[in-house]
């Protein structure tokens, strides 16, 4: 479904990414995990073209979309929910989801697309006209996954999705990541919980520095040396 | 969005459209009412203005883009209208029309470059165009130069856009633009586009990752935005029939079209138009009471009102009716 190939990203003269290649197979949900600064954002932002790489490819389903304006990857069917949430705070709740759902493909279904990200989410629909700035930190992270899911994607990517989040909410979300990887969408989200993100995914890739380190199936990362001793501590 | 059956903002609505009726009427209705000449100018150029505050407020208000330079497309229907008419005898209508094109074209060429710019840096980008143009049309003779274009007398007729004998049909002419104005941007506000605007305005990084294309939204606001501002510079080339770089492109213009929606309320429906209507004539009465004292008390008073603006009031003056200023 997506296949990144020796991506390398630059910010000025700073190279942040240094020949990182990742897969996400259809029906997968797959993590990233790595300290802070290693880069993980920035791989998902080459994939859904707010960052240009340097170098490398970039393919979806089998197309290249490196190199595609942001609207055209998303109506391709890759959906991208920002770090830190970045809903729109003056705007509704019902209007933050409905602007997920304006382009061409996902249009005529954006009622449908409404309704079935209410269902995964039934408190948006309680607060669907209060303004999002009004709503606690684990609504506007489901606000925000919703507004995502309203493109309708094949493929989504979450940046940091528990992020600041109660461990209730946390416990939430993870329900909800694998609700819609049962509803036939496949998954690649950013975390630094090893064993927290490891636990529902098939796989995991550990990024640092800039360089892929360790991947492999969930079982693999998890008990491989480097995430061991570094992020374990066993 | 409407779907509770709550009385109140029903009852609100109904309110509102009652007043919006009566303000409507009494807009129409004030020639007949008041003959002065000089209360005829003021609300003329209340119009005006809020128009133009309004146009600018399409851009800057609900897409977030702050321009410090809409003095260019006010300068470019007056010029666009009077050069035409002048030199190849166009009917000041088509003049009017034909500004539109060009300024939209104008507003495209600054955007696209510009709007690489975030913040700020697109409004210090917006003055210094401005200011380039405006120095531009001032060593340009062919558009008349520093000196200015004095436009011929004319019949009154409606065809020829001027009229002497009563000046109310100017009246109505620019009452005509300002409602076009604010219904295009209540559409605006209504529709995808305006929702558009406002993420772009709300976080422009993560309107990109919803699929807004934000560069070419904000090329349509611009437009849109240029296009009022023309078609407000040939009106104003027609009604007081002379420019000069000094009038119709300065920057303290292009600021004056900003404070008065910023001090009415910006990415406000009623704030440019409340705005205007409270400004333009306090300039005046400043003007007047103050005049032997040189033109700054004005600006003292204009810097005093956005002052307390900012500090008590910063969604404007509409926010004090209750709602939160922003939509």
């Amino acid at each position: 479904m997506l296949r990144v190939q020796d991506l390398e990203v630059t910010y000025g003269d700073f190279q942040v990414l240094w020949g990182v290649s990742l897969e996400v197979h259809p029906g997968e949900v797959v993590c990233l995990l790595g300290p802070n600064g290693a880069g993980k954002s920035t791989i998902i932002n080459a994939v859904s073209g707010l960052v240009r790489p340097l170098a490398g490819r970039v393919e979806f389903c089998g197309e290249r979309i490196d190199g595609l304006p942001t609207h055209e990857i998303v109506t391709r069917g890759v959906s991208h929910v920002l770090e830190r949430r970045r809903v729109f705070p003056y705007l509704t709740v019902e209007k933050n989801l409905l602007l997920g759902g304006y382009q061409d493909r996902a249009r005529p279904r954006r009622e449908e697309s409404l309704a079935w990200v209410f269902s995964l989410f039934p408190i948006l629909r309680e607060r669907r006209h209060q303004l999002a700035q009004s709503l606690s930190g684990g609504e506007q992270q489901m606000l925000a996954i919703g507004r995502g899911l309203m493109s309708r994607p094949k493929f989504l990517m979450i940046d940091e999705p528990f992020l600041g989040l109660s461990p209730l909410v946390v416990t939430e979300i993870l329900k909800i990541i694998t609700q819609i990887h049962a509803a036939g969408v496949s998954v690649l989200f950013i975390e630094q919980n090893v064993q927290l993100a490891l636990g529902i995914s098939h796989r995991g890739y550990v990024l640092e520095s800039g360089r892929m380190v360790v991947s492999g199936a969930a079982k693999e990362v998890l008990e491989s040396d480097l995430v061991r001793k570094v992020y374990l501590g066993i | 969005m409407a779907t509770g059956g709550v009385a109140a903002p029903a009852a609100r609505r109904r309110l509102a459209g009652v007043l919006l009726l009566l303000l409507c009427l009494a807009a129409l209705a004030f020639p007949w009412v008041d003959r002065l000449p000089y209360h005829r100018d003021l609300v003329i150029r209340v119009f005006l203005y809020a128009m133009l505050a309004q146009a600018w407020n399409i851009l800057a208000g609900y897409c977030g883009q702050i321009s410090l330079g809409h003095a260019v497309f006010f300068g470019t229907g007056a010029y666009a209208s009077s050069v035409l008419q002048m030199r190849w005898g166009w009917n000041p209508w088509v003049g009017l029309g034909a500004g539109i094109p060009v300024a939209v074209a104008l507003s495209m060429a600054i955007g696209y470059p510009c709007f690489r710019l975030r913040g700020h840096y697109f409004a210090i980008a917006t003055i210094a165009i401005g200011e380039i143009i405006q120095t531009l049309a001032i060593n340009w003779d062919f558009i008349g130069g520093a000196r200015g274009l004095t436009l011929p007398f004319q019949k009154d007729s409606l065809l020829a856009f001027q009229f002497h004998t009563s000046k109310y049909p100017y009246y109505y002419i620019v009452l005509a633009l300002l409602i076009l104005c604010l219904l295009v941007s209540w559409r605006i506000e209504r529709t995808r586009l305006g929702y558009y605007f406002r993420a772009i305005r709300e976080d422009p990084e993560a309107a990109q990752s919803v699929g807004i294309p934000i560069t070419r939204y904000k090329l349509i606001a611009m437009a849109v935005s240029a296009a009022f501002v023309s078609a407000g510079g040939s009106f104003y080339a027609q009604y007081v029939l002379y420019l000069d770089p000094d009038s119709v492109l300065p920057l303290s213009l292009s600021i004056l079209i900003c404070l008065l929606a910023v001090v009415g309320g910006v990415g406000t429906l009623w704030g440019p138009l409340v705005g205007a209507a409270l400004l333009i004539p306090l300039s005046e009465f400043t003007r007047i009471q103050f005049g032997g004292t040189g033109r700054a008390v004005d600006l003292l008073i204009y810097g005093a009102l956005l002052t307390l603006v900012a500090v008590f009031q910063p969604a404007g003056l509409v926010g004090l009716l209750g709602r939160r200023g922003r939509p």
